[in-house]
């Protein structure tokens, strides 16, 4: 790249977005699919197929322990593994602001592609647009990515499944990454990295454990508290959760004391909710805990019958052993972590 | 005699069978933190915890978020807040319909937040929606403190700020029926406790200064039970709760700051329950005098809901079109705030 700033004819279409993919997508993204830049890729497949897309706005990006070029891969690929699916390909649509740095953009992509490099998916199509910038001082990025994978025959997860008895259990810690950016926003000096991450080596160690999952979620945006209200909801099966038993981190737990926000409120970007048959609750740990990014997984809850309460609801068992029931987070959280 | 226990406390609590006892947080950290303990869920049928107006955000009258909105909207202004506060609807609209309209207000955790706002823009002023109890007040003297420090001269405050003994009296006089009162364990490290020893003995109910862990909210509860009937004051948060609170922040307060009558939403103006910015600074008050106008939704209960009088599922609006999405009254809106502590706790 001769430029060192994005500028409008960037978007143009013309010599100058030539130049761009060239020098910094074609430079990082290819594969055969790709590469030959036909009008849309033609890939192989058959089977049950899962579809998603998502768009990433984040503000700041680039904080501690990421940025939106691996974020951008990690929330779609982890969308397709909660369906049940193998994720194969992934679309990448990005819309720039001019005054964008060159190499700010360089290094986003050089994460993406060895973020998809590690979730084992393939960017087979993407686009560029160039706006004009809206104030940011450094220019912004929005990326949208999109995707698809296969879901095996025999396969079937989903709210629908849960029963009572049944064990729930999360992969890891809560509120890392809503906690690193919302840090690196207010300027606060602190260790919180955020947690994005693929999740499949564990969605496959869970499966080939055979492990019997009802359901899975990844915990994003409205935190682990808004998945499991999902889960009963959605199941019409009332969940207890243990409060004792979520793990949080030390300085995670801190932040959000002093900001008085909800450890179960805040997103994650690499974590799970996974609901399990209780015969295989050991199975299941142990699955995850072998994986990459499960080392902290934990028995967290249970689907049970609780007496006089009406179905379909989350509860929190607290320590001072109060029931204390679960909404879906109320209000704006907060703006823009992903 | 066993020793007294957490367990036994919670026993106790569980299945007491006396006299009904209405008893009132009257802050709403307290409030937050009894939701978030599920207290509730531990005491026998015969105790009622009912939330008074302890929430900041559920006090503050239409008149003061029209100004707001008015100011967000204005050129060369910018207003910034704690979250909270930006979706209370003023007569029109909510400091986040401002926003939408391309009206300047910004979110913020801290006053001080704020104050970087203004150095790197000064060519407009900031306004702070200064709400709050004794325990933010002395932050707002700080923060004009440290825009003198900073030779920072764009920044303001629009206050609307309350105190809490003022209050308590008023809802006594007023008839409300409460056998007992989870003293504000902030409130009180800041501003001391000798003036719940007057109402205490005053309205014959007892008072405990409690701290915000659910073994200590479930222990103060304990000591009400066992107190009522008694104008007695009872400190359970040591340590931390002074008789005569904090010297050096009712100073700070003293110096920036002295009492007036505020208006109460749904209570309406209660003498001496407010502070304001000393005439000597009146060059930081964005115009908060005379800002009483409380226009409530039609059917909105808050007043009601704030006293005790009725629970939040006993407005008609409750639920139905009061929801935390859109709030009509401000007790919807906060966290801390009773119909969105009784909504949320549906789990719909």
């Amino acid at each position: 790249m001769t430029e060192s700033f994005i500028k409008m004819a960037h978007g143009s279409g013309g010599q100058s977005t030539s130049e761009l993919i060239a020098g910094i997508f074609a430079k990082y993204f290819h594969n055969e699919y790709l590469d030959a830049m036909g009008d849309a890729a033609v890939v192989p497949g058959s089977g049950r197929i899962a579809m998603t897309t998502d768009s990433f706005v984040v503000t700041p990006y680039f904080y501690p322990g990421g940025d939106i070029g691996r974020l951008c891969i990690c929330g779609t690929v982890n969308d397709l593994l909660m369906s049940g699916a193998v994720p194969k390909y992934l679309t990448f649509g990005c819309i720039l602001e001019e005054g964008m740095p060159t190499d700010a953009l360089e290094k986003i992509v050089q994460s993406a592609a060895q973020t998809a490099a590690e979730a084992g998916i393939q960017i087979v199509a993407g686009d560029t647009k160039v706006i004009e910038n809206s104030g940011h001082p450094e220019g912004g990025i929005i990326i949208n990515t999109a995707g698809v994978g296969f879901v095996p025959e025999g396969r079937s997860v989903g709210a629908d499944q849960i029963r009572e008895g049944d064990a729930v259990i999360i992969s890891g810690t809560l509120g890392e990454h809503h906690a690193a950016i919302l840090g690196k926003r207010m300027g606060l000096e602190n260790t919180i990295q955020s947690d994005n991450a693929p999740l499949g080596e564990m969605t496959s160690a869970l499966f080939a454990a055979g492990v019997r999952v009802r359901a899975m979620r990844d915990v994003t945006r409205g935190g682990l508290g808004t998945v499991m209200h999902e889960f009963a909801s959605e199941s019409g099966k009332t969940i207890i959760l243990e409060e004792k038993a979520l793990p949080v981190r030390r300085d995670v737990r801190d932040f959000c004391g002093i900001l008085g926000l909800d450890p179960l409120y805040m997103g994650n970007e690499g974590k799970m909710a996974v609901v399990v048959d209780p015969a295989d609750t050991e199975k299941a740990l142990e699955a995850i805990r072998g994986s990459r990014y499960g080392q902290d997984a934990a028995v967290i809850g249970e689907v049970a019958a609780a007496e006089n309460m009406p179905e379909g609801r989350l509860l929190l068992r607290t320590p001072v052993g109060g029931l204390r029931v679960l909404g879906p987070l109320y209000g704006e959280g907060l703006p823009r972590i992903c | 005699m066993s020793a007294l226990t957490l367990e036994r406390i919670r026993e106790e609590l569980a299945s007491y069978d006396g006299a009904p006892l209405r008893i009132m947080e009257v802050c709403g950290t307290h409030t937050a933190s009894i939701v978030k303990n599920g207290i509730p869920s531990l005491l026998s049928d015969k105790i009622r915890l009912i939330s008074g107006p302890g929430c900041p955000v559920c006090v503050t009258v239409t008149a003061y978020i029209d100004r707001l909105t008015e100011l967000a909207l204005t050129e060369g202004t910018a207003v910034c807040a704690f979250g909270d506060l930006l979706r209370v609807r003023g007569s029109s609209m909510s400091l986040a319909d401002a926003k939408a309209r391309g009206g300047r207000v910004h979110m913020v955790y801290s006053p001080a937040q704020m104050l970087d706002l203004a150095e790197a823009d000064p060519q407009r002023t900031y306004v702070f929606a200064a709400v709050g109890f004794e325990t933010t007040i002395p932050v707002y003297a700080i923060l004009i403190q440290e825009a003198e420090r900073r030779g920072i001269r764009n920044v303001k405050l629009l206050t609307s700020l309350k105190t809490m003994p003022q209050v308590i009296g008023w809802l006594m006089d007023s008839g409300a029926k409460i056998d007992g009162f989870i003293a504000p364990g902030h409130v009180c490290a800041v501003a001391g406790y000798e003036d719940y020893i007057t109402a205490a003995a005053k309205y014959g109910v007892p008072f405990v200064v409690s701290g915000f862990e659910g073994p200590q909210l479930l222990a103060t509860i304990y000591a009400l039970v066992k107190m009522q009937g008694r104008g007695e004051v009872r400190n359970l948060y040591p340590g931390v709760v002074e008789k005569e609170g904090s010297p050096e922040s009712r100073q700070l307060t003293a110096e920036f700051f002295e009492p007036c009558d505020a208006a109460w939403r749904g209570m309406g103006i209660i003498p001496g329950s407010g502070m304001r910015l000393k005439d000597e600074f009146a060059q930081y008050d964005a115009g908060s005098e005379g800002l009483t106008e409380d226009r409530m939704a039609t059917g909105c209960q808050c007043a009601h809901v704030l006293t005790g009088e009725i629970t939040p599922e006993q407005c008609p609006l409750f639920g139905k079109v009061c929801t935390p999405q859109d709030p009509h009254g401000a007790c919807m809106v906060s966290q801390e705030g009773s119909c969105f502590n009784h909504f949320v706790a549906r789990g719909i």
